[in-house]
């Protein structure tokens, strides 16, 4: 469970050998992905968005999408919730093919996922405390299960202090913090990041960043996040997190010992995937489209 | 390439309105010049409403209910109308006096004018100022906070946590609506009578007890079944009309300010619209308004 105890987490500390790591990433119930599209095809009136995408996120896997804005990300991250439906293809989650499914088939699913979304959109007229509890209040969980849940979530993103304030009264990182709690009480194993940094001084971006790190390694997360900011791309793919000595959580670069394999970069481009790998290949592209996009020239 | 038509309106209602209207009517998404057309603007419109209406009655045979968030609907919208529904009846009252007690001396029947002001308000204009109020109140103050949900993705939020908006946050603001729109009617038919008798006494110095009297022959319990039903169609009308401009809104805040507007002025219209046909209604049904 995603207690900060990092009980679930993967084997990337130094004493592990290769042979370990290889058979926990290829174990049956990991390679099964948590997410696929198949084909997506989706067009608002007569603007095709989506023309023809698949891609898949293992379990554990973070998922970066680039592309321009307008391309298409946003929507991508709705489908699989649901939220809209596809003209065409098939989206499975978990194995399931949710893509017929209706509103309340759909609100099982989405119990597993959670979202943080581009600006927040935290409930205005709820203080923090109540928009972090949402999901556990719809549940009908006991007050002091909630309680506690709400306090252990703002102290993975630190803000428990802010934990009587109105959402007007928080700044834009504050917002975007409460917004990942929120997203991740009830532990979902499928969390969906829509441009958490965008907006924000390089400093909090970068404790995002870390959030959806330590996510990713010390809880077996899997995520997709979407972003257009290099810095991100950067922490994201070549840094990982592990609990040192005294049980703190320390991020570490990848080097010539361990190169990470848990991460993955997908590029779009008109409505169709332009780049899919890790992220030393995209820096080497040759691609004048990419190359503009990664070098900003 | 398309999903089946129902399938695709059922499910996309009301929150990408473009892409389900008129799906009904043709089996490809409708071409751009018939979306400009406002007959067919007006048909999109009406399904898209009829469907939203739908869903919530659909809503309420089970699964979770929020009687919490009705109660507090019920407190902002009837509590909070109360002043100036008040108002709008005391000088409605007033002024039906003002002006029909010289016609009626004329005739020397100002003995009657009670038994006027009495069919006039709670008939009619009891309920039509009433409704109008809360359209401009209520409405506009529900498409506002629903637009605004929906362009900062809350409502998406709502439904990414697992919440069905239109349990959440239509169907208490409807049930409201329905629940205090006809006690504002009454509060407003009783104050109405109040200024009118003030202004029978004290301008043209008629007698209370003659003005209480013609109003008692005025008014039947017809009269008043009438004048409870209508509000609450009216209620109905505002709740669906303005929950569904606040869950359509497009375009940023400026689109929240578009559906504020259209709500209150369709709310209003369909108001007036509707008072005649159910008046009519009511006059066969109830037998009344004939003398
Ligand atoms: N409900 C909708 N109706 C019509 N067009 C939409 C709708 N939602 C998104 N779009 C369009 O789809 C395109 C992709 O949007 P989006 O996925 O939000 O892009 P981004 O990659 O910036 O997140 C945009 O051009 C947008 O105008
Ligand atoms: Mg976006």
């Amino acid at each position: 469970m995603l207690a900060d105890d990092g009980k679930r987490a993967l084997p990337l500390s130094d004493e592990i050998e290769f042979s370990d790591m290889e058979e926990a990433i290829d174990a049956p119930e990991r390679v099964a992905p948590v997410i696929e599209f198949r084909d997506v095809c989706l067009a608002f009136d007569e603007k095709v968005i989506l023309d023809g995408i698949s891609f898949s996120v293992r379990r554990g896997e973070t998922k970066i999408i680039l592309g321009r804005s307008g391309g298409g990300k946003s929507t991508i991250i709705r489908l699989i919730l649901g939220l809209i439906k596809p003209d065409a293809g098939r989206i499975l989650i978990d194995g399931e093919d949710i893509t017929d499914y209706d509103e309340p088939e759909l609100m099982q699913v989405r119990q597993k996922i959670g979202m943080v979304f581009q600006e927040g959109a935290l409930f205005d007229s709820l203080p923090v405390y109540e928009n972090v509890a949402y999901r556990l209040r719809e549940q009908g969980v006991e007050e002091d299960e909630v309680e506690a849940e709400v306090r252990r979530m703002l102290r993975f993103v630190a803000l428990e202090d802010a934990i009587d304030k109105m959402p007007s009264e928080l700044s834009g990182g504050m917002r975007r913090r409460v917004g990942i709690a929120r997203a991740l009480v009830g532990d979902p194993e499928i969390v969906l990041f829509d441009e958490p940094t965008a907006g924000l001084d390089p400093p909090t971006a970068r404790t995002i960043c870390e959030l959806a790190i330590k996510l990713r390694d010390l809880h077996d997360v899997s995520s997709i996040f979407v972003t257009h900011e290099m810095n991100n791309l950067r922490y994201l793919s070549s840094e990982y997190a592990v609990i040192d000595e005294n049980g703190e959580v320390m991020f570490e670069k990848e080097g010539e010992r361990l190169c990470m394999i848990n991460t993955e970069i997908m590029m779009l481009r008109d409505g169709k995937v332009g780049f899919e790998g890790k992220d030393e290949e995209l820096m080497r592209s040759e691609d004048p489209y990419i190359r503009t996009f990664v070098h900003g020239k | 390439m398309h999903l089946a038509a129902p399938e695709r309106a059922a499910f996309c209602l009301p929150f990408s309105r473009l892409r389900c209207n008129l799906s009904l009517f043709f089996d490809e998404t409708p071409p751009t010049r018939f979306l400009m057309n406002p007959l067919f603007r007006f048909i999109a419109e009406l399904q898209d409403v009829s469907l939203l209406l739908w869903r919530s009655v659909v809503s309420l045979r089970h699964g979770p209910r929020y009687f919490a968030e009705t109660l507090r609907q019920m407190d902002m919208i009837g509590v909070g109308s109360l002043p100036i529904v008040l108002l709008t009846g005391f000088f409605t009252g007033g002024v039906l006096v003002l002006q029909t007690y010289p016609t009626l001396e004329y005739y020397s029947i100002q003995n009657e004018s009670g038994r006027s002001v009495a069919t006039s308000l709670i008939r009619e204009l009891g309920p039509v100022l009433s409704a109008l109020m809360v359209s401009g109140r209520i409405g506009s103050a529900i498409s506002a906070e629903l637009g605004s949900m929906v362009v900062s993705q809350q409502i998406e939020a709502m439904r990414a946590l697992g919440t069905d908006p239109i349990r959440k946050l239509v169907v208490p603001r409807i049930a409201a609506l329905i629940l205090m729109l006809p006690l504002l009617t009454v509060a407003a038919d009783i104050f109405g009578l109040i200024g009118g008798g003030i202004v029978a006494n004290y301008i043209y110095s008629q007698d209370v007890q003659v003005f209480v009297e013609s109003v008692r022959n005025g008014i039947s319990t017809k009269d008043i079944i009438g004048g409870m039903i209508k509000p609450i169609f009216f209620g109905l009308i505002i709740g669906v009309v303005a929950c569904h401009k606040g869950l359509s809104t497009r375009g940023g805040t400026v689109g929240v300010g578009r559906s504020v507007t259209n709500s209150v002025v369709t709310a209003s219209i369909w108001v007036i619209i509707f008072d005649f046909f159910l008046a009519k209604a009511l006059q066969y049904l109830l037998d009344i308004g004939r003398l």
